[in-house]
C-alpha cells in the first residue's frame, strides 16, 4: 500500500507552496538587473557555491547567529529547522531503504509509519542494526518537540530567551504558527497509535504507543490522526507565502545572493524584495531600538519591514528611525534595515526636488597643502571642536589647509538617509572638485557623518579619509603630540556613524587613555546607543528626541564620570542639552591637554609625584 | 549710479498690499498637518542665519514660513529645493520645530500641487 486519501491535505499543500514559489521567484529574476543576472549565474558555477552551502547550513539550520545572541534561543530555532531538516533527510533514506532504493511519491516518506510497520529484515546490511531508524527518527522528533516546548515556554517568558519584547503577530502569522506548532505533537500521536496497535515504533513512539492502548480504543484514533497531521502540514503549506515563514525558502536565496555579491541596488527591486521576505520576525531587533524610549515600538525595523512587505508603506514609519544601526547589528538574517529605509524613503520624497545649481562657480579653496581639513555643517555648529583642531593643526606643526573655513557645502549624508540619492550626488561631487583641488594626501573631517559619506560615496583618487580622532591618534602615536595625564574620570561615547557605521572603536579610546581614566560603560561599542539627535530621523520631535537623549544619558553617566567625552559635534551637541555632565569631544580634550614636550610631561609628571 | 548718487545709496520700497483673500492658505494647512512643529515657529530667522544654503543663496526658511503663512506660495516653487537638509537649523531652533521635514514637506506639498495644476490644465 503506497496511498491513502489523507495524504492528500499535504499533497496538495505542498504542490500549492511549490507553485506559488515558482511563480515568486521567477518574478524576483525578471525584475532583476542584467549585470546582476550574469553575476547569479557566475555564482551557480564557482567555489564561492561551497561557501554560500556552509553559510545557509550554519545560518538557516544551525542558526548560529541566532546562538551567539541566546543560547536558549538558538537552541529553539535550531531544534525546529535542523530537527525537520533531519526529519526529511532520515526519513527519505529509510523509506529507500525499505522500498529496496526506488523513488517514492513525496509524501511516503513523511507518512511512512502508516504505511509500514517495521518488523522485517531489511534488504540492505548497513542498516540491519536491530531499530535503528526507529531509534534515530524519534530521537529526532523529540529533539523538534524538545523546541516547540521551548516555542511555548517563549510565550510567556521570553525574558529567559533574551528578548524583553516579542513582535505582535498578525492573523495570518498566527495561523502559520498554530499549524506549525501542531504539526509535531500531530506526528508523534498519529505514530505512536500506530505504533501501539502494531507494536512498532522506536523508545518514544513504542512506549507511548503501548501507554495509549491501555486506555484508549487506537484502532478507531490512528487515522484520524494521520488526518490531522497531513491537514496541519498542509495549512502550513498553504498559509506560508504570506507569513513570516517565507523566510525559510527566501533566506537560502538571499544567502546565495549577497556572496555572489549582489547588493541592495534600486528600489524597489528583486534584492531589496527578497529582504523584506527573509524577515522572519524573529523580534530581536525590538529591544534594541531606541525608538521604544520615545514611544515609536511601531517603527521598529521589524514592523516596518512588515508594513513594506504588506504593501501598507507610511511615511511616518519610514521616517522614524535614527538609522543608528543598531538593529542591523543583532539582525540574524543580516537584512539591510537601512538601505531598505533610504529605499523607501525615496519612493516616499520622490516630490521633493532639489536643486543647487547656485554651487557652480563658488570660490574654491586655493591653498594646497598636505592635510585638508573639513569641518562641516555640525563642526560649525560647535566651535569649541573647531578651534580645538586648529590648535592641535598648529601644534603639531601640520601643513594644512581648511576646506570650509568660510562655511561649509554639507557633504551629501543627509540628503542620501532621506532618500534622495541623485541631489546628494550633486553634493559629492561639488565637494569632491574642491577637495582634490587642495592636492592634499590626508583628508580630515570632524564629523563621522561626512566621515562616513567620504569613505562610502566620494572617489578621492587616493586621498585618505581620516576621522579626527583617528589623526590625533597618528599624531600621538607618532610622538607629535604630547598628552597630559588627569585624574579625571571620564567614559566614551561611540558616535553611531563612527562605530558601527566605520568600524571606529579603538583609536578614540586610546587617546582618552593617555589623558583620562576611562570606565566601561554597559552600552558601548557595536552596543552603543545612538544620542538621540540623529540626522537620519526626519519626523521625530524634540520632546520624543529627549526621551531618548535622557535614557543614553542615564546609561552612560552610570559610573559618574567627570566628564562625558565624544567624537561627533552632534552628539555632543545632544547631550550637552542634557545637563548631565560636562560633556566633550576628543578633540577639545586632547586640545586641553596638551603638554609642551616630552620633558615638560615628565616634570609635571613628577611634580605630581 | 547717477540714481543711487541723487538718493545717496537709497531707494524707496514700493508700497506693497497683501491679498489674504487672493492668496492659498490651503498649502500651509496641508503643510501644518503634515509637521505640527510649523505652528511652534516665531520667525526669529536664527534657522535663516545658520544655513548651509543661505551662504550661497538667498535663500531663507523664516523667509518661507512667513510666505507660506501669508498663503504667498506662488514664489515659493522652487525656493525649498536649494536644502541640503543638513539639519544645522533643526539644532539651533529655539522653538524645536522639525525643520527638515518641514522643508520635505513644503516641497512635496508644493510639487503636489503643481501636478495638481498641471493635470487641470491638460484637462
Amino acid at each position: 500500500m503506497t496511498f491513502d486519501l489523507f495524504v492528500l491535505p499535504f499533497f496538495i499543500g505542498l504542490l500549492f507552496l511549490l507553485g506559488v514559489l515558482v511563480v515568486k521567484y521567477s518574478r524576483w529574476i525578471a525584475m532583476m538587473d542584467a549585470s546582476d543576472r550574469v553575476k547569479a549565474g557566475m555564482a551557480l558555477f564557482s567555489f564561492n557555491l561551497l561557501k554560500t552551502v556552509n553559510e545557509i547550513f550554519l545560518e538557516s539550520l544551525l542558526h548560529r547567529r541566532m546562538f551567539k545572541r541566546n543560547p536558549l534561543l538558538g537552541y529553539m530555532h535550531m531544534s525546529f529547522a535542523l530537527g525537520w531538516f533531519l526529519l526529511i533527510v532520515m526519513g527519505n533514506i529509510e523509506s529507500r531503504v525499505y522500498s529496496g532504493g526506488h523513488i517514492n511519491p513525496p509524501y511516503y516518506p513523511i507518512f511512512l509509519k502508516f504505511f509500514i510497520h517495521d518488523k522485517r529484515v531489511l534488504p540492505f546490511e548497513i542498516f540491519t542494526l536491530p531499530g535503528f531508524f526507529r531509534f534515530t527518527m524519534d530521537l529526532i522528533l523529540l529533539f523538534v518537540l524538545s523546541g516547540l516546548v521551548l516555542a511555548v515556554i517563549k510565550r510567556t517568558r521570553s525574558k529567559w530567551f533574551g528578548l524583553k519584547r516579542t513582535t505582535v503577530h498578525n492573523s495570518f502569522d498566527r495561523w502559520a504558527i498554530t499549524s506549525l506548532w501542531l504539526i509535531f505533537p500531530m506526528r508523534l500521536l498519529a505514530e505512536s497509535f500506530t505504533a501501539g496497535i502494531y507494536k512498532g515504533g522506536g523508545f518514544l513512539t513504542n512506549t507511548l504507543g503501548s501507554i495509549f492502548d491501555a486506555i484508549l480504543p487506537l484502532e478507531y484514533m490512528a487515522y484520524p490522526a494521520w488526518w490531522a497531521y497531513s491537514t496541519m502540514l498542509g495549512i502550513f503549506f498553504v498559509t506560508l507565502p504570506w507569513s513570516r515563514f517565507m523566510h525559510i525558502p527566501t533566506e537560502i536565496i538571499l544567502i546565495f545572493l549577497r556572496n555572489a555579491g549582489i547588493d541592495q541596488g534600486k528600489y524597489p527591486g528583486s534584492f531589496s524584495e527578497i529582504e523584506i521576505r527573509s524577515c522572519p520576525r524573529c523580534g530581536v531587533c525590538i529591544d534594541v531600538c531606541q525608538m521604544n524610549q520615545a514611544g515609536l515600538t511601531g517603527s521598529t525595523a521589524v514592523y516596518f519591514i512588515r508594513s513594506l512587505r504588506e504593501k501598507l508603506p507610511e511615511v511616518q514609519l519610514n521616517s522614524n528611525c535614527m538609522m543608528c544601526g543598531r538593529c542591523l547589528e543583532v539582525c540574524p538574517v543580516g537584512i539591510d534595515t537601512l538601505g531598505l529605509r533610504i529605499g523607501a524613503r525615496g519612493v516616499d520624497n520622490k516630490g521633493f526636488a532639489s536643486d543647487f545649481t547656485y554651487l557652480v562657480n563658488q570660490p574654491i579653496v586655493e591653498k594646497k597643502a598636505e592635510v585638508v581639513y573639513f569641518a562641516g555643517c555640525m563642526g560649525h555648529l560647535t566651535p569649541g571642536v573647531k578651534r580645538a583642531m586648529l590648535q592641535i593643526f598648529e601644534k603639531a606643526k601640520i601643513d594644512f589647509t581648511f576646506l570650509d573655513e568660510d562655511g561649509s557645502v554639507c557633504c551629501g549624508r543627509p540628503l542620501k538617509l532621506a532618500g534622495m540619492k541623485e541631489a546628494s550626488l550633486t553634493l559629492i561631487s561639488e565637494n569632491s572638485a574642491k577637495i582634490k583641488n587642495t592636492e592634499a594626501k590626508i583628508l580630515v573631517t570632524s564629523c563621522p557623518i561626512c566621515y562616513k559619506v567620504f569613505n562610502d560615496d566620494y572617489q578621492l583618487d587616493g586621498i585618505q579619509v581620516m576621522h579626527h580622532s583617528v589623526f590625533i591618534y597618528n599624531l600621538v602615536k607618532d610622538g607629535k603630540l604630547v598628552l597630559r595625564q588627569t585624574d579625571l574620570k571620564a567614559v566614551y561615547h561611540d558616535p553611531c556613524e563612527l562605530g558601527r557605521g566605520s568600524g571606529i572603536y579603538e583609536q578614540p579610546r586610546n587617546v582618552l587613555k593617555q589623558i583620562a581614566e576611562v570606565a566601561d560603560v554597559s552600552e558601548e561599542r557595536v552596543n552603543s546607543l545612538c544620542c538621540g539627535g540623529s540626522i537620519g530621523d526626519l519626523n521625530m520631535d524634540a520632546v520624543k528626541r529627549n526621551l531618548i537623549r535622557d535614557k543614553a544619558l542615564t546609561i552612560l553617566c552610570e559610573s559618574q564620570p567627570d566628564i562625558l567625552v565624544t567624537a561627533c559635534p552632534l552628539c555632543k551637541k545632544t547631550f550637552d542639552s542634557g545637563n548631565a555632565t560636562v560633556v566633550k569631544d576628543i578633540a577639545e580634550v586632547v586640545a586641553e591637554n596638551l603638554a609642551l614636550n616630552k620633558l615638560h610631561k615628565q616634570t609635571v609628571d613628577m611634580v605630581k609625584l | 549710479m547717477e540714481k543711487k548718487a541723487k538718493y545717496f545709496g537709497y531707494s524707496i520700497t514700493r508700497d506693497r498690499q497683501i491679498d489674504y483673500d487672493a492668496n492659498n492658505h490651503d498649502i500651509c494647512k496641508i503643510i501644518a498637518k503634515a509637521e505640527p512643529t510649523l505652528n511652534l515657529c516665531i520667525s526669529c530667522g536664527t534657522c535663516a542665519a545658520t544655513c548651509t544654503a543661505g551662504q550661497f543663496t538667498d535663500f531663507s526658511l523664516r523667509q518661507v514660513i512667513l510666505l507660506l503663512r501669508r498663503g504667498e506660495t506662488k514664489s515659493l516653487e522652487n525656493e525649498v529645493s536649494k536644502c541640503m537638509l543638513c539639519g544645522k537649523c533643526q539644532l539651533v531652533c529655539p522653538r524645536n520645530v522639525s525643520t527638515r521635514n518641514l522643508v520635505i514637506q513644503i516641497g512635496k506639498a508644493l510639487y503636489d500641487k503643481k501636478l495638481s495644476a498641471e493635470t487641470v490644465n491638460t484637462k
